[in-house]
């Protein structure tokens, strides 16, 4: 331990997203002599981001009043809006979209590539000052006196044996007046921080979701700018919340993605599957015909909403972003929020700093003084509404919920369960037949991992944790036939010798970093820690 | 003994790079760039013989866009002493690179220059060999060991079916191979400390050397994909079609 | 037009990667072969070349200070031979890749390495990003200096002509580089980067010992190098350097035999260049059976040895 060396700083933030690099920005506004550190695990900026995106330009018009007469590159305003119901064969349109579901009206909003929206803000805060470190990840917490003062990233160069290989270099303790976590849905550091404070005492559990990606290019004579295209129903079941999106932006890109609730209950479901066949229904179809395929990748998301937000702050720090849930579900946006909780935090750091208080307890109200408390608010009741009676009626509640209770019902709906704990067994789940990748508009897990350059350094202990490898055997195979084979969007859980012995073989080379198997596997046996910092996806531009 | 090392910023090697629907050439904006890998096993060999005592600095030269000044502070925090950017338009062919270098090394009299064998880019594998030439010194191409004494370099170097070790007088140009070392990492507190070591800019312009161009880019275009193959039923089959179809056995 | 083509020889024959560079000089113009060592060893050489059929004039030059194909004195003859030659060719060896470049400087031309199409006299097709893209380029040099990738043209025979064979007279020295020694091995199993065979193994193996007991007799018929996936490699089934694959050994046989492995990305990206891929899988659906040239599918463990017997 001894060897590591340590820096000190204001403010250390880990994570390189929406949120961390709002609150950077934000902190070098309000206290341009602060020093402040930011950490990226991806090897660089926006290599781990993945988002639709269409972005509502709220926050950044507070941080950055004059980014509409910068080159940024928010370009594509939303154009055209279309919200399907699926069946098999048909896709039924919703009528007067902006007042059934005016959550999901998107005028005056942005189609972008979040990725290089993060390396433009990166840049940004650069050029103000921040020190801006990708390729390190975040491995430990470091805890004083019950106080959290900062990071140490991850030593290099350790071998799978967990011995110090040729290139060993110890990690670097990042130490912070205030640490701020930005490490998105289910942060691994922010998990033990939660953890170690209890910050989610009183609160609904999480509840997620698994966005799984995919961006084409496409002719430019059937590329229309800023169309934004959504749907729910078919193929997911009325059990499963989820349902896809296609926006076509930039230059003859087109971002298209599903997203399946994590509660789902069918062990036989795999959201990678859901998201290919969606693609051949006669909405979506079309939009791929003479186009080819750039980019894949896959991420959770927090869907719980108010209900789910844990304690922000604690002595040392606080959570931003989606490391503390702050997604707009029924919106399904969550970068207007990450940046605006960003934002405050920065604001209640800057005041703790000038006070030396050791906690910044002043984000918690900030925050409900903002409007994203309001918009949260009004919002709370539409995903578990979903999880409680299902997608048609679901749908038929966010109506109402929208168009006479104005999202202001004096009630609160709940969540009553974890994510891993929904599962049906095998024998209890009705299989699921997916069609056979064509290799024109559908394809499968690897060939679509290739397209996220994902790779780590092969000589070091796999980053997955499987606390418990009997367990694996009794639960998750015999019981639930190994969901976390087909949940995985990127093919890291195999199981091998299936007829005579059957054994969890963890490809974690392959690991897109989207969290899904710490979330939903049953037994919570699956611990996701950080790799070697710079390991992970290579996401380029447009994604 | 002064070495020099030039290292070029290229499409990191984990990216996979497509061409463009227009083939005009390879989509590189936007993704993520590093420093060639074959340059950071030069920049780690230079280093440790730093290390050793066998050379006195360590100069990373890179020639190129302004961001490549991100690649040099990739080999400052490797332990290179001092970085010299020299700023181009566009990435130039191996000539005029090799012509650019020879300037610097006329400026700065190193005993050795140290390079990645090839980019992993435009896989040309020609600029260590042109600078030699150009300079009239002997060359260690491919080198997978390296050692320096009383005035000269022996190079073990990779060759078809082996190695073949070759003793050149200094000052000389040794070129890198995969082989050669495994380049550590710039570790967070050596990139902090990079910030402050030297970085000098030139203009290639100003160098006085011909940029002109020997190679213009007709088209770009992606490899054939494989042909579907068939499915043979027996071992006997197989054995037939390996012999009078594909003629491999 | 008159080309100048480096040739290489082995144990008193044209390399054919050499013979890949005489074929592709034929379609430039008239072929002069240069061959190089010292006196005996390019007596020896100049007889192997001028039965290549395309060669219409070998140059031998013999010379001590050519012995080891150093690329100092080497350099310095081609340039000193390169007269009104219009191209100046070597195979993509590492001989060709080390001179070339450097008789290109000394000629102030821009080379073009690793040539996979001839389209016009200034005009050639070569990979750039590893094969992921090919670059058809033109040059305004008025002399062109090229390598010949060997797996793009098909060798000219090694026997077949009766070229002339005129000695040159060698005036290069060279005091700055010599020639210490070489460490060539002959073993029986090649080397996997530089094998033409290789046999490769994965998880449908199950052990150390199966892989072991199936693979080698059959590599050893092939005169093959044995590779393996990352999972036989993890799982202890074979050493660490004979990884193939994106993170391992990145190969291109002319034949790649693939037992009892699935395919894996990582994998495929480590032999998808091999001239032909051969998979043997029980199943059918295996993403190997994509990328192969031919496919049986069935009980590795029957057909491995049958394999072996019927070569």
């Amino acid at each position: 331990m001894s060897e590591r060396e340590a820096m000190d700083f204001d403010v250390v933030i880990v994570g390189g997203g929406p949120a961390g690099l709002a609150a950077a920005i934000r902190l070098r506004q309000l206290a341009p002599e602060a020093t402040v550190c930011l950490i990226e695990k991806g090897s660089e900026i926006g290599a781990h981001i993945v988002s639709g995106a269409v972005i509502e330009p709220r926050a950044l018009d507070e941080l950055l009043p004059d980014w509409r007469n910068q080159d940024s590159p928010i370009r594509t305003p939303v154009s055209e809006e279309e919200m399907y119901f699926l069946t098999e064969t048909k896709g039924h349109r919703i009528p007067a979209l902006d007042r059934v579901m005016p959550h999901l009206a998107n005028h005056g909003n942005y189609v972008v590539s979040l990725g290089e929206v993060c390396r433009w803000l990166a840049a940004k805060a650069e050029d103000m000052g921040v020190e801006i470190y990708p390729g390190f990840a975040g491995a430990e917490v470091l805890i004083e006196n019950n106080r959290v003062v900062g990071v140490a990233t991850g030593d290099m160069g350790i071998t799978r044996e967990g011995e110090h290989g040729p290139n060993y270099a110890p990690g670097m303790e990042l130490r912070g007046k205030y640490t701020l976590f930005a490490e998105g849905c289910r942060g691994s550091l922010t998990k033990r921080v939660m953890a170690h404070y209890d910050l989610r005492k009183g609160v609904d559990p999480q509840t997620y979701g698994l966005g799984v990606k995919e961006v084409w290019e496409i002719p430019p004579e059937n590329h229309r700018p800023g169309l934004v295209v959504h749907s729910f129903g078919w193929p997911l079941d009325d059990r499963t919340y989820g349902g896809a999106w296609l926006y076509h932006f930039g230059e003859n890109l087109v971002s298209y993605g599903f997203v399946t609730g994590l509660d789902y209950e069918n062990t036989w479901l795999s959201p990678f599957d859901e998201m290919q066949r969606t693609k051949l229904h006669p909405v979506f179809r079309p939009h791929f015909e003479g186009g080819r395929r750039l980019i894949y990748g896959a991420r959770a998301l927090s869907e719980g909403g108010l209900q789910s937000i844990p304690r922000l702050t604690f002595p040392g720090g606080a959570l931003i972003g989606d490391s503390a849930g702050f997604l707009n579900t029924p919106k399904i946006k969550g970068t207007h929020t990450a940046m605006k909780s960003g934002m405050l935090a920065a604001e209640a750091v800057v005041e703790a700093l000038a006070t030396s208080r050791v906690e910044p307890g002043s984000f918690t109200q900030r925050v409900r003084n903002s409007w994203l408390y309001e918009e949260l608010k009004s919002a709370r009741n539409v995903r578990p509404a979903f999880a409680k009676w299902g997608m048609k009626a679901g749908a038929l509640y966010a109506g109402i919920d929208a168009m006479i209770l104005r999202g202001r019902a004096p009630w609160t709906l709940h969540y009553r369960h974890t994510d891993n704990e929904t599962l049906r067994p095998a024998s209890l789940s009705e299989p699921i037949s997916y069609p056979k990748p064509d290799g024109k508009v559908t394809f499968d897990r690897l060939s679509s991992v290739f397209l996220s350059n994902t790779n780590h350094e092969e000589d070091q202990p796999v980053h997955l944790h499987v606390e418990n490898m009997p367990l694996w055997k009794t639960v998750n195979w015999d019981v639930f036939r190994s969901p976390e084979s087909r949940y995985c969007p990127a093919g890291v859980y195999e199981v091998a010798d299936e007829a005579t012995d059957p054994r969890l073989v963890i490809n974690a080379q392959n690991c897109v970093h989207c969290k899904t198997c710490d979330i939903k596997d049953p037994a919570q046996n699956i611990d996701w820690v950080t790799p070697e910092g710079g390991g992970g996806p290579n996401y380029p531009a447009g994604m | 003994m002064k070495i020099l090392v030039p290292v070029k910023r290229v499409v990191d090697y984990n990216i996979k790079v497509r061409v463009r629907s227009d083939g005009t050439g390879v989509e590189t904006a936007g993704l993520k760039m590093s420093m060639n890998p074959f340059d950071e096993i030069a920049v780690e060999e230079a280093v440790r013989l730093r290390e050793k005592g066998a050379a006195t600095e360590v100069i990373a030269i890179s020639i190129g866009v302004q961001q490549a000044q991100d690649t040099l502070r990739t080999a400052l925090a490797m332990g290179a002493d001092r970085a010299i950017l020299v700023l181009t338009d566009e990435s130039p062919e191996p000539l005029t690179v090799a012509k650019i270098l020879k300037v610097l090394v006329e400026r700065e009299k190193p005993e050795l220059v140290f390079l990645g064998k090839q980019a992993i880019d435009d896989d040309m594998n020609a600029t260590g060999q042109m600078l030699a030439g150009l300079l009239g010194w002997p060359q260690g191409t491919f080198a997978s060991k390296v050692e320096v004494a009383d005035g000269r370099v022996d190079v073990a170097r990779e060759i078809d079916g082996g190695t073949e070790t070759v003793s050149l007088a200094l000052p000389a140009i040794v070129t890198a191979d995969l082989r050669l070392n495994e380049p550590r990492y710039a570790s967070l507190p050596n990139i902090m400390k990079a910030k402050k070591k030297p970085m000098e800019t030139l203009q290639a312009a100003d160098l006085g050397v011909d940029t002109t161009r020997r190679l213009t880019t007709v088209s770009v275009s992606e490899p054939p994909t494989r042909k579907a193959g068939v499915t043979v039923s027996s071992v006997a089959e197989l054995v037939e079609k390996l012999r009078n179809e594909a003629r491999v056995i | 037009m008159t080309v100048l083509v480096f040739v290489e020889t082995e144990a008193g024959q044209v390399r054919q990667a050499s013979r890949s560079a005489i074929a592709a000089a034929t379609k430039l113009g008239d072929v002069h072969a240069l061959v190089a060592g010292d006196a005996a060893a390019s007596d020896a050489a100049a007889t192997a070349a001028a039965k290549v059929p395309g060669v219409a004039r070998v140059l031998k030059a013999g010379a001590d200070v050519l012995a080891h194909e150093l690329a100092e004195p080497l350099a310095d003859l081609i340039v000193a031979l390169a007269g009104d030659y219009t191209h100046l060719l070597a195979a993509s060896s590492a001989a060709g890749k080390n001179v070339m470049p450097r008789v290109a400087a000394l000629l102030d031309v821009q080379p073009i390495p690793d040539v996979m199409a001839i389209v016009d006299a200034d005009t050639f097709v070569r990979p750039i990003y590893a094969g992921n893209a090919l670059a058809t380029v033109k040059s305004s040099d008025a002399k062109k200096v090229l390598t010949i990738r060997a797996a793009s043209f098909d060798p000219a025979p090694a026997e077949g002509g009766s070229a002339p064979v005129e000695a040159v007279t060698v005036t290069v020295t060279d005091e700055t580089s010599r020639f210490v020694s070489a460490h060539t091995p002959v073993s029986d199993r090649p080397e996997l980067e530089s094998a033409r065979v290789i046999v490769s193994g994965g998880r449908g193996l199950q052990s150390a010992e199966n892989f072991h007991k199936y693979l080698e007799p059959l590599a050893d018929k092939l005169g093959a190098a044995i590779g393996a996936s990352r999972v036989a490699v993890d799982s202890g089934y074979a050493p660490n350097d004979s990884q193939v694959g994106q993170t391992g050994k990145i190969v291109a046989p002319e034949l790649y035999i693939a037992v009892g492995i699935s395919g894996a990305i990582q994998h495929l990206a480590g032999m998808k260049d091999s001239k032909v891929i051969v998979a043997i899988n029980k199943d059918a659906e295996a993403p190997i059976l994509q990328v192969a040239d031919y496919s049986l599918v069935g009980d590795l463990f029957e057909i491995v040895p049958a394999l072996t017997a019927a070569l």
